[in-house]
This record gives C-alpha cells, structure tokens and sequence, in this order.
C-alpha cells in the first residue's frame, strides 16, 4: 500500500500535473472537489427541499387560502393562487424524497465521506478516483431527473416518500402517479447505484489505505461512523432497487408482484396474487437502515467536533464504536415498526417491538458519552459546536419518543399522525441537518481554505435552534389529539378544529427557520470568494486532515503521508505543553499511549 | 396576503441583522489578534449563557404546550375495553420520556455553559470510565426491559381475538374516498365478496357473491353503528389503493389492503350521547364552538356560508394517504344501546333486496 502511495506522489505529485477546467472543476477525479460537488449540488437540493415545505406548511396553517406565492411558484397547480389537493400531496413526497435521500445521504455522507476519509486516514486519495467521479455524476444525473419530474404534464409523484403501491403503481388513482412516478423511480434507481458506487469505494478505501500506524482503534470516530454507513448502505440500498424494479414491472409490464384485486374508476384490472405489504418489507429493508445511513455520519461529524471544541477526548471511544456497530446491527431487523398495523401478523410486530427498543440502549450510550465529553471540558463555542450540542438536543428530545413509536400497542394510536412526523423531524432531519451545519463550520476551511464568520453562524445556529423546537414539539400534540398526517386541509374535521391555531404557529416558525437559512447560505457563498484566509490548523485539531496544506493539493500532502502514532483524541493530555497532540507526533519516551 | 405580509417583515428583520453582524463585525475585528472566525473567550461566554436561556426556553416551551395543548391528546376518555390500558402505558412512556429529557438536556445545556472555554485553562484529560458506562447501559436496559413486557403484554391482548365471545362482525369497506361498513345480518356472517363481482349497473358495489347464501342478508352502510359493551370484530377491505381505518376514540387503527382480509377487534364501552355528557368533551365542544363562530364571522364578510356548530361524533378517518381527497375520507360511527342498534339495523335494506334487476 505505502510502496503504491509513494510512487503516485513521485508520479504525480512532485510536480503539478497540466489540469484544464474540464478535470478540475467538472470531471474531477478529486476526492476533494468531488466532496464539494456533492455540497453544492446537496445545497441546492436542499433549497428545492425546504421551499417546498414552506410552501405546504403556508397550506396547512391557512388552507385554501389564495397566495402570490404558490401563484408565481406553482403555476397551474396554484389556479388563482389557491394550492391544489393534488399538488400539495406531490410537494409532501417530493419533499420527503430530497430531503431524506439527496440532502442527508448524498449531501451529507458523500461530502464528509469524501472529503474526510483520504485526508483522516492518510491516504492519497479514494481507492478508485474513477468510481468516485462516477458515483457523482450518476448522483447529479439523478438530481436532475427528479428536479425534471417536478414539471411534467400530470404531476410528479405524490403517493408520500413511500410510494406504497398501488397508489403508486396505478396512474388512475392518482395523476402523479403517472409520468412522475416513472421518472421518480428511473431517478432513484440511479441515485441507488451512485450510492452503491460511493459506499464500495468508502469501504474499500478505509480498509486498504489507511497510512502507516493508522490502526482501527486510532481512526477518528468519524471514519467509524462513514465505514459502517457505508457498510449498511451496500445492504440494504440494493433491496431498494429491487423494490424499484418490481414496481417498474408491475407498472408498465403488467406483473402482480404488489397489486392484487383492484376495482377502480369502474373497472377491475388484470393483477392477480400480489401483495402491497411484500413492497412494504422491501421498501422498509432499507427505508429504516437508512435513517441510520442519515444520522450515523452525522454522530461521526459531531463525536469528532465535540472532542475538538472540548478540548477533551470523546469519553468512551470504544463505547462509541461498539454503539455504532450495534446500531448498526439492530438498524437491519427493526423494519417491521412502520408495519405494526400493515395487516401483517401480529407476532411479528411482537418480535419488531422488541429489537426496535433494544436501540435506545446504544443510542443512550452514545448520548450520555457525548454529555459526559462536555463535562469539566474547556468548551471552545465555535458555530460547528453549537451545531453539535444543538444535535445531541434534537437527538434526545427526538430519540424519546421513539419508544413510544416503536412499541407495537401504543403504536396503533399515533400511527401515521403529526407525532410521528414531529418524532423523525427532530431525531433524524433536524439532527442530521445540524450534524451537517457542525461539519460544514468546522471543516470549511478545509474544504475553501477560508473561514466562515462566525457571527453569521451564530445567528444561524440560534435562531435555527429556537424555529426547531417552534416547529417540532407542538406537533407531539397535535399528533396526540388524532390528526393524521398528509391532510390537504383539516377544515373538513370539526374535531380539529382546535388545533388550526397550532398549526398556524408551526407554520410562523417554520417561515422564520426557513428564511434565516438565506443567513447560512449568503455566509457560506460569500466566504468561498472573501471570507478571511484560514491557518492550516484553525480548531487546533489532532487529526490528520489538519497536517496538510490549506492550497489543494493532488495527493493531499507534499512527499511522504505523515505517520500515526497515537489515537485521535490527545486533546489536553498531562505532560503536554500543547492542549493537543495530533496523530502523526510520536510517543515521548515513557508516554503511555492512552486508548479506550 | 397575511402570509406576504409576514415574509416581507421577516426579509426585513433579517437585512436588520445582517447589518448588526457587520457592524459587529468591524468592531471585533480591530481588537483581537486572534485567528478571524474562531471563538474569543466572549463568544464562548455570550454562548454559554445563551446556551443556559436556550435550556430555559426548551421547559418553557414544554410547559406552555402541556398546558395549552395538553388537553387536546387522546390521553384519557377512550371508548374502547383496551383503550385505558394503551393510555395506562402511554402515560407511563410519557412520564419516563418527560423525566429523561428534562433531566439529560439540563445536564447538556449545564455543562455547555457551566464548562465554557477559556484562554489558558487546561480541560481534564477523561477518557474511559467502565463503571459509569456500566451504568448507563444498565439502567436504559432495565427500564426498557419493563416497558418491552408492559407492551407485548398489552399488544398480544389487543390482538388476540377470542372467538367464543360471539362478536358481531362488520366488514369496513375502502375506495377512494369514502367508506362503507357491511353487516353479516341475522346470521352475523358476511358473505363472500370479491372485487371482480362489482357489478354498478345491479348495484352490487361491493362485490358480494349473489350466489352466497349468506350474503343474501348482509347489510351494506354508510354510517357505522355499534352496539355498546359487545365485541365487533372489524374485517377490513380495500377495493383500490391502501387506506387505513383509524378510530382514534378507541384507540383502533389497521391498514385496508387490496387483495387481502385484515382484521381489528375491540369493544365498544361508552354510547355516543354518553361521551357527549362527559365534562372533558363538553369543553372540547364549547372551545371548538367558539373557534368556530370567530371563524364563520370571517367567512360572512367575506360573503360566505357561516359554519354549523359542532356536535360530537365518534369518527372512521382514513390514516393512509389514498390520493387526492385523502383528508376528507371519513365515517361517521354512532355507539348506542343494545336496543337503539337493533331497531337502526332493521330499518336498513337487506342485500339481496338492495339488488336492481
């Protein structure tokens, strides 16, 4: 491996090779630039994402209500500025969809993983630069499909994030379940194999290009976090694809695999022998490894941010890991909690009550260790620290409810109503969102050799922190009072009636967090041109990434990758001058080298 | 417009910040000569103590919503035999849950303000403590434990259907958008049915086998009505998409799946103009009244329709999104005496006279 390493630099990197614009910003074969590909590309997304749930949370608090907005934004879907039922159930889906899969797994995990796990582990670069490119380009291919399924003639997708069949199969009961749909799938099977492509070269890369010293127990929890991700993603994301597949079969080659028995607009249809609940096993075999694909990297990015702005080590590395694992682990076989009323047997549901709940035991391992890292600590305040204190917050609040969720009896009432939704926002969308805020202040200037102000991040972060809990934790009660989730308007139930003005409250907060984002996104466009030129080591930080060059380099570091010797966490270690010590400083004669 | 009128103020309120932050900006910019964009201690004291507001506004606003809008959830008042055990244990999550969080996020927030940088303090170099991890796996372990019996416990019995107590089955029937209950009739059987026997032009909407002697006196309604204090056993249809029947008053909820039968039982223990008595709907019904006379003033300037006061009904909502009309899919359900069922049940059309030859 090093003999490899060390003829690339010889051949590449003693001098720098001729690179045109074409190689350098859009074909790149960088695993840098490629991470910041992915964050702009994620980034826009995102902003795609979030609009749409303003637009559908403006609905919500005053339905039918005419407005400029939706009228400028929606077209013919808006006709006199009132949102149509239809467009509202494609915005709820559409934004499901980018949020959950381009902006917390492409956005988030293809950054951090791309940018960090050369630069962490000491290597040159992915083990395959080729795949790497690919796997972006195919990611940015399926980004436009889907942003394109957004204008055809029906409608996009509007059968909710989870296209259950056969909402989803059939373009009769429902318009967007037309040529929207089908793009929407063409999108996610290429979104499948770009992730596929990323997760392999992921694995393969932490496993085989680690410098020298670099050991599994001194990686930064990060690696950990981005490995076993990535690891979860190669198992589960192809059971997705094969759900895709079936449905592309049973929609347009007139197979049964999901339908079975339908009458409908006053005909009975071919399908014969299928079953909706099999697409539910299969689309949960990954839909539920994948809220820990959204959140594992960010655990990750916030251990290693925590340790950093502590000026301590992470308390409990090896708990740490072995939570991972274990939440990794127990992520494959806790599917069958979004199905306890699917119809299916109610054993079952026994079985996925009881692994579901065994989860809270590692997530509370690692929320503990991550508090008990603040304690006695010299806490540096940085905006990616508040981000990370903000995350382990929304994580517990968010987390709590879930054994409420995840048990099969209490279940059967809050199913499907706004305490789920409040539920999953926090533990995984918004702590996710701050996992990848955390990373982006705090290795930004690795990423552009500049600084973010702090003061644009520190207003970010507060008032996000505060819109946050403004918009999730009412939902709890509305959720517990019965109302259902994706209802166009609720003027239709009396019984609700009391909740509208909650509703309307929700929907103030969530247009203050929304629009104090343009604060994040004017910081973090501006300071790639002017913000403030970045010292090598701006957080004063142990790990590797810090050791090389702030200008990119092809290779990450000029002659030899440095060596490691010691863990990841030296951070304020007796008889150090220094309140760190980074990975590649040799043990001093008598150091003991601390691991846990 | 409301909604215009407040982004607009926000886009103002926000060039209002942005301008404060430059103006901060300048003035930090002259006396420090630390790196540009890292914590000063001043940044770490302003945000320890934001911090210790932030803990403040997280109870506050846990204690506002409890008293708002605590009253509002399912919590109590079930209609169900097996509702009070669910709620039993939602209270009991719910206390835990409430005293885990108040307790962690006050250590989190503490420590954040309590533990806040400063220049040439040294944190304590704290990597490992076996016994407090043991701790803290231990405890989450044993109450998780408790909670995992409780549940199963109650879960198995609301799912387990007994047979022998002779409940009274009603077929709940799914299409997009509305709902239909059909009856076994006097021989308490439903006949067989299938979605290929629709037949609209003989009004055979739910495709019964007419050939079925015990579909000739099923009885196929719009509205749900139950016996109060008997067992129903709930056979779920579906003839299109998947909908989900959620009867939230007894605490019932179970997908409708097309091309299968699915199944929910409970007994039904409080008639609907008993619930309409208890003092805890009589305030839900006035405080709903109320919102709804502001709002029908609304609509008569805008020269609308006021709306109907609001009277109390059990509701069959469909809970799994169906498409367009989807949040306005529903069923009225009416629990009513022994004798009260029989006489509405007779007055209903028999199936095999319900067919147009």
């Amino acid at each position: 491996m090093s003999a490899h390493a060390d003829t690339h630099a010889h051949d590449d990197h003693g001098h720098h090779h001729k690179e045109t614009f074409v190689t350098k910003y859009i074909f790149s074969q960088d695993h840098k630039m490629i991470a910041k590909q992915y964050l702009i590309t994620g980034t826009i997304m995102g902003v795609i994402g979030v609009l749409m749930s303003l637009m559908f949370r403006m609905q919500i608090a005053w339905p039918e209500e005419p407005n400029v907005i939706f009228e400028a934004l929606l077209g013919k879907w808006a006709p006199d500025g009132v949102m149509d039922a239809d467009i509202y159930l494609a915005l709820v889906t559409i934004h499901g969809t980018i949020m959950v899969f381009f902006v917390l797994t492409a956005g988030l995990s293809g950054t951090f993983s791309n940018l960090l796990i050369p630069l962490q582990i000491g290597a040159r670069d992915m083990a395959s630069g080729f795949l790497n490119m690919v796997s972006y380009w195919l990611f940015f291919l399926s980004s436009v499909i889907m942003v394109i399924s957004l204008f055809v003639e029906a409608g996009p997708a509007a059968a909710g994030w989870t296209i259950y069949p056969p909402l989803s199969a059939l373009p009769l009961a429902q318009g967007g379940s037309g040529a929207g749909m089908t793009l929407w799938l063409v999108s996610m099977a290429i979104f499948i194999a770009s992730s596929l492509l990323g997760s392999l070269n992921y694995i393969v890369t932490v496993i085989n290009l680690r410098t020298k010293g670099m050991s599994m127990t001194r990686l930064p929890l990060t690696i950990w976090a981005f490995f076993i991700t990535a690891v979860i993603g190669v198992i589960s994301f192809p059971v997705l694809l094969s759900a895709a597949l079936l449905l592309i079969m049973d929609r347009s080659f007139g197979t049964s695999f999901f339908l079975s028995d339908i009458f409908i607009q006053g005909e009975v249809l071919h399908y014969q022998g299928g079953s909706p609940v099999l697409f539910e096993h299969l689309f949960w075999f990954l839909g539920h490894p994948e809220v820990y694909i959204v959140i594992l990297p960010a655990m990750g990015l916030v251990s290693e941010i925590m340790a950093s702005n502590s000026r301590k080590p992470i308390f409990g590395y090896r708990a740490m890991i072995a939570s991972i694992l274990a939440i990794a682990f127990l992520s494959t076989i806790v599917w069958g909690h979004h199905m306890f009323i699917s119809g299916m047997n109610p054993f079952l549901g026994s079985v996925f009550t009881f692994t579901t709940l065994l989860i809270a035991i590692p997530s509370a391992v690692k929320a503990f260790n991550w508090i008990t890292t603040l304690w006695k600590g010299n806490l540096q305040m940085n905006p990616a620290m508040l981000f990370s204190i903000g995350f382990v917050s929304t994580f517990i609040t968010g987390g709590l409810t879930g054994i409420i969720l995840g048990d099969s009896a209490l279940d059967i009432n809050v199913h499907d109503t706004y305490f789920v939704v409040a539920h999953f926002h926090l533990v995984m969308g918004i702590s996710a969102l701050y996992g990848m805020f955390a990373g982006i202040y705090h290795w930004f200037p690795r990423m552009f050799g500049r600084m973010l102000n702090k003061n644009l991040g520190y207003i970010h972060f507060w008032v996000t922190a505060v819109c946050a809990y403004g918009v999730f934790f009412p939902m709890h009660f509305i959720g517990m009072a019965g109302l259902p989730r994706r209802y166009y308007t609720n003027s239709n139930f009396p019984l609700f009636d009391d909740v509208a003005n909650v509703n309307v409250i929700i929907t103030i907060f969530a247009l203050v967090g929304g629009v104090v984002q343009i604060v994040y996104l004017y910081n973090f466009f501006a300071s790639i041109f002017f913000g403030k030129k970045s010292p090598q080591n701006p957080w004063r930080s142990t790990t590797l990434e810090w050791t090389a060059p702030v200008e990119h380099m092809h290779g990450n570091w000029p002659g030899e990758i440095p060596h490691v010797h010691r863990w990841a966490y030296d951070y304020s270690k007796p008889g150090h001058d220094e309140d760190f010590v980074p990975q590649n400083i040799p043990l001093k004669d008598g150091e003991e080298e601390l691991q846990h | 417009m409301t909604a215009l009128l407040t982004i607009i103020v926000l886009v103002f309120i926000l060039i209002a910040i942005w301008q404060m932050v430059k103006i901060f900006d300048l003035a930090q910019a002259k006396n420090e000569n630390t790196t540009a964009g890292v914590a000063t201690d001043k940044d770490n004291t302003i945000n320890g103590y934001l911090m210790m507001g932030f803990l403040a506004f997280i109870y506050v606003i846990t204690i506002v919503s409890c008293v708002k809008w605590g009253d509002l959830p399912l919590m109590s008042n079930s209609a169900s035999a097996h509702g009070p055990t669910i709620d039993n244990l939602m209270v009991i999550s719910m206390v835990i849950i409430f005293f885990v969080q108040t307790v962690t996020q006050f250590l989190l927030h503490y420590f954040a303000f309590k533990y806040k940088g400063e220049k040439g303090k040294k944190a304590l170099f704290f990597a490992d403590n076996n016994k407090l991890e043991f701790i803290w796996t231990i405890i989450p372990v044993i109450v998780l434990a408790g909670l995992i019996i409780y549940g199963l416990n109650t879960w198995i019995n609301i799912m387990g259907v007994d047979e022998s107590d002779d409940p009274l089955v009603v077929e709940l029937y799914a299409q997009q958008f509305n709902w239909k209950a059909r009856y076994g009739g006097a021989d308490n059987t439903l006949g067989k049915a299938n979605v290929r026997l629709i037949d609209i032009d003989r009004a055979n909407i739910l495709g019964l086998d007419e050939s079925d002697p015990n579909a000739q006196d099923d009885i196929i309604t719009t509205e749900l009505h139950l016996p109060v204090g008997r067992p129903v056993l709930f056979k779920m249809r579906s003839q299109d998409v998947l909908h989900s029947a959620y009867m939230p008053h007894f605490r019932a909820q179970m997908n409708c799946v097309p091309g299968m039968i699915t199944q929910f039982g409970f007994t039904p223990t409080v008639t609907t103009a008993e619930m309409r008595q208890t003092p805890q709907m009589q305030e839900k019904v006035k405080n709903i009244n109320e919102i709804r006379v502001e709002k029908s003033k609304k609509l008569i300037e805008k020269g609308g329709d006021p709306l109907d006061p609001y009277e109390f009904d059990y509701l069959l909502l469909c809970n799994k999104i169906c498409g367009k009309s989807h949040y306005n899919m529903q069923m009225k359900i009416v629990v009513e005496t022994e004798e009260e069922y029989n006489a509405w049940i007779k007055e209903q059309k028999e199936f095999k006279n319900s067919l147009i030859n």
